[in-house]
């Protein structure tokens, strides 16, 4: 917003009549594209008759309750869905997080006090694990959520692994989303200064316990908000448990149609649905953020730019405005 | 792990088909992207609304809902996306001319889905330029436009790559949704092809089908990290 | 060894049967305890009759045979034939799990022991042999073609030869594999969605000229929506729908077989039919005769 003001002049009074005026006609155009455009057809598709719009709007329609139980059942599982994958991957983007600076520092170390042979093994090792990690993260990271969860609900059966398709969908969700969180935390611990770390490891703080006490907490704080707005990327994520009948928002709304019938309305109601409580999350975020900008204000931390990947996770995920 | 090579045909046609539809989508996305990010600062106030909006109902909703209403919404209102039928493009992108209008469906819904996605990333990228900039060319007298044309974007254009390259790749992994929804042929509608109609192994399908997907994503994810490195080393 | 254990199961189920009969009247209404039966220690009947529960697995999305609706539980023809046999089993209605088994997951649930049994438009073919066991056929269907009750164009499988008629199925099903034999380009001419919903709605918009299954599911839509729909000549397949257990269970799928043959004679088949698809004008024929393979 502030970014906003500076692009323009504050308009005068002559500016302020025009751009009124503008304003009028296109929010008009806009109502008339979408009455001739949306409105006109969807109405001579009959797409607006009661007889469609009625179980889901009309409480006196005679499906109107039934509809809604099948809907909260939707929501509830979705949300299930949705919060034990978060909870998930938080558990073990954390883990993947520490384990991959460790490994960072690990390869830098050279074992002075072994023996030749030995430290050169050591050194080895601690270098493959790096670019086992390195190359796990690759993978799940760049695969499409669909195809992990389709290949866990597949793939696991195949090993003699079964269970609830709900767990299917929360583990194909956690393998990519820790990836993606474990991500976020390890360049939010790169991003801090590094005089962080120098203090840390000159009252004698092991590297693990500078990670854990020091580094952790306030890679954190500052990226709260972009794991917020990957909060709204794992919920609209639980939408692809219908590909594996999972009975969630989505696949209860494909059961609804195939009873009434009425498609367009079916998912426009998911759709508004999705974006309220989308909506709401992101805008926590935000306020998260700006507390969190005002607290580091006071508080005199070392402020430096958030680093490149929140921008990242919050393109893909849409926290608001880094 | 015959399957890989007994059947590369299925596995070449589905890459084949995903690579299209992602060019395609990135195309119309960044296109799209911009004009919506030019919208939401632009000085009018409806049309700052109308790329809120936007942002806002195509970012909260997941993409299986957008392409559900690209492709049972649109015949709806009486369309069938046949402006996509751009006579050249479509000798290169065959799909885009063939009667079956799903592929450009699809096509649709991913370019407005990820469009919102831009317009974010570039507006984090016009964001990041500091503000004395700005200021500094309406002290000289440039209007709105000169000043984004001139001053701002030629700069925020910096900014704005990584997170565009990582919206990229998001859209690429999104597109597996496409198979979904009536396009036939994709990487991930060979996957399910192969191993349910043609009872194929599952493994080795699934290895084939990633590296066609990993092919696309993870050399642009390097790219991106460089570019990162590279402009903290700059910042510093 | 085996010959012997198979007899003496042969032999217990048809005790059992008696039993049941004796048991009288074929209303589901009476569902809470479940009877009382006896059968061969250490088969998959007697550990599901201890047991008290069952998990059936069937389709949620096929209207007549398994949809399941706005009650929350699925309904159809597939569901009523699942009832008899559990019924059979001893075991009460209302202990049944149903999971759903779209096309594409049947054969691995019942191999991974996801469900004890699988009834869900389940065509027995040799391929499917080769994994699991069919018991039945409990009804045979035919491939066939939905059009818009205008349209002249498309007479049968052979009219999408020429490359111009669109046909719609689903992803991973029989009839999407045939119809794909008779096209004359897969990707101009073949789309496949995840449900039959979706491939009405596409023929209703007019982005397909027809969509292709079984008569029955396609009878369906035809009874739904009065004087829209036609279908397009006669079936071009044979479908023979089979109730889908473990491959090595030959107890179990006998079990099966003549809880079947039970349900051609008394009645229980029919009015299972006429409850549920009977309703969209489909004939049900003769009882098919049991494939005890």
């Amino acid at each position: 917003m502030s970014q906003q003001s500076v692009l323009y002049d504050v308009p005068g009074p002559r500016q302020r009549r025009l751009t009124l005026v503008l304003s009028i006609l296109v929010g008009l155009l806009i109502l008339v594209g979408a009455y001739f455009l949306v409105y006109l057809p969807m109405d001579e598709k009959g797409q607006l008759t009661l007889e469609l719009w009625g179980p889901l709007i009309d409480p006196g329609n005679e499906n109107f309750s039934a509809v809604w139980d099948r809907i909260s059942v939707g929501i509830v599982n979705t949300l299930t869905a949705a919060a034990l994958a978060i909870v998930s991957s938080l558990a073990i983007g954390t883990l993947v997080a520490v384990l991959r600076i460790q490994l960072k520092t690990l390869v830098k170390r050279r074992f002075t006090g072994f023996a030749t042979p030995v430290s050169y093994l050591l050194r080895g090792l601690s270098w493959l694990l790096s670019a086992v990690t390195r190359v796990c993260i690759e993978v799940f990271r760049g695969l499409p959520v669909v195809l992990t969860i389709f290949f866990v609900a597949r793939g696991l059966p195949e090993f003699g692994i079964t269970m609830d398709t709900l767990f299917y969908l929360v583990i194909g969700l956690t393998i990519y989303n820790s990836v993606v969180i474990a991500e976020i935390l390890r360049s939010g611990m790169e991003g801090l200064p590094p005089g962080q770390r120098e203090a840390a490891a000159a009252i004698g703080l092991s590297p693990l316990q500078t990670t854990i006490i020091v580094l952790l907490p306030q890679a954190f704080r500052i990226m709260l908000p972009a794991l917020i707005s990957q909060l709204v990327v794992v919920l609209k994520d639980t939408s692809l448990g219908f590909i594996i009948s999972y009975e969630e928002i989505l696949n209860i709304g494909k059961q609804i149609i195939g009873a009434l019938s009425n498609p367009i309305q079916v998912y426009i109601v998911i759709a508004v649905l999705f974006i309220l409580v989308n909506y709401s999350l992101s805008k926590l975020a935000q306020y998260v953020q700006r507390r969190l900008a005002r607290g580091r204000k006071t508080a005199d931390t070392p402020t430096q730019n958030p680093p490149a990947v929140a921008l990242v996770s919050q393109a893909e995920g849409g926290a608001s405005g880094v | 792990m015959n399957v890989l090579i007994d059947r590369f045909d299925v596995f070449a046609g589905g890459f084949w088909l995903t690579f299209q539809i992602c060019v395609l989508a990135a195309i119309g996305a960044l296109v799209l992207g911009a004009v919506v990010a030019v919208l939401r600062i632009s000085p009018v106030p409806p049309l700052r609304a109308l790329g809120t909006a936007y942002v806002t109902v195509f970012r909260n909703m997941p993409l299986t809902v957008v392409m559900f209403f690209a492709a049972f919404g649109l015949p709806v209102l009486g369309s069938n996306a046949d402006f996509l039928r751009i006579p050249v493009l479509d000798q290169v992108f065959t799909r885009l001319g063939t009667d079956l209008p799903y592929f450009r469906f699809a096509l649709i819904a991913l370019v407005l889905y990820t469009a919102a996605f831009v317009c974010e990333a570039l507006r984090s990228g016009v964001n990041a330029v500091s503000p004395g900039q700005a200021e500094a060319a309406r002290a000289i007298g440039m209007t709105f436009t000169q000043n984004l044309r001139f001053v701002v974007l030629p700069q925020s254009w910096k900014a704005c790559i990584v997170p565009l390259g990582s919206v990229i790749i998001a859209m690429i992994k999104n597109s597996a949704l496409i198979g979904f929804f009536g396009v036939v042929g994709d990487l991930s509608q060979s996957a399910d092809q192969l191993t349910s109609a043609e009872g194929f192994a599952f493994v080795p399908v699934a290895i084939g089908i990633s590296i066609g997907y990993l092919i696309m994503t993870v050399p642009l994810g390097a790219l991106l990290d460089r570019i990162e490195r590279r402009q903290a080393v700059a910042a510093r | 060894m085996r010959f012997t254990r198979v007899a003496a199961l042969a032999t217990v189920a048809a005790l059992s049967f008696g039993i049941a009969a004796c048991g009288g009247s074929d209303d589901s209404t009476e569902s809470s305890g479940g009877e009382a039966k006896t059968f061969a220690a250490g088969s998959t009947m007697e550990k599901l009759n201890k047991a008290g529960s069952i998990k059936v697995g069937t389709k949620f999305d096929q209207p007549g045979f398994g949809l399941k609706g706005l009650s929350g539980k699925p309904e159809g023809f597939d569901v009523e034939v699942a009832k008899i046999i559990v019924k059979e089993l001893g075991i009460a209605e209302d202990k049944i799990e149903y999971v759903e088994t779209p096309s594409k997951v049947r054969e691995d649930a019942i191999v991974n022991s996801n469900v004890d049994f699988v009834v869900a438009t389940y065509t027995i073919n040799d391929e499917r042999k080769k994994r699991i066991a069919f018991a039945g056929p409990y009804y045979e269907a035919g491939q066939n073609i939905l059009v818009k009750a205008d349209d002249a164009a498309i007479t049968g499988p052979d009219s999408f030869k020429d490359g111009t008629q669109k046909v719609c199925s689903v992803t991973g099903s029989t009839p999407a594999e045939t119809i794909k034999t008779y096209v004359k380009d897969v990707a101009s001419q073949v789309v496949l969605f995840d449900t039959y919903d979706k491939c009405v709605t596409a023929l209703d918009g007019g982005q397909v000229n027809a969509v292709t299954t079984d008569n029955v599911i396609l009878l369906g839509y035809i009874a739904k929506n009065e004087g829209k729909y036609k279908l397009a000549g006669e079936n071009f397949t044979k479908e023979p729908y089979g109730i889908g257990v473990k491959l090595e269970d030959t107890a179990f799928r006998t079990f099966i077989n003549e809880t079947l043959e039970k349900a051609f004679q008394d009645g229980s088949w029919k009015k299972a039919w006429d409850d549920t698809a009977g309703k969209f004008g489909a004939e049900l024929g003769t009882a098919p005769t049991v494939d005890k393979y």
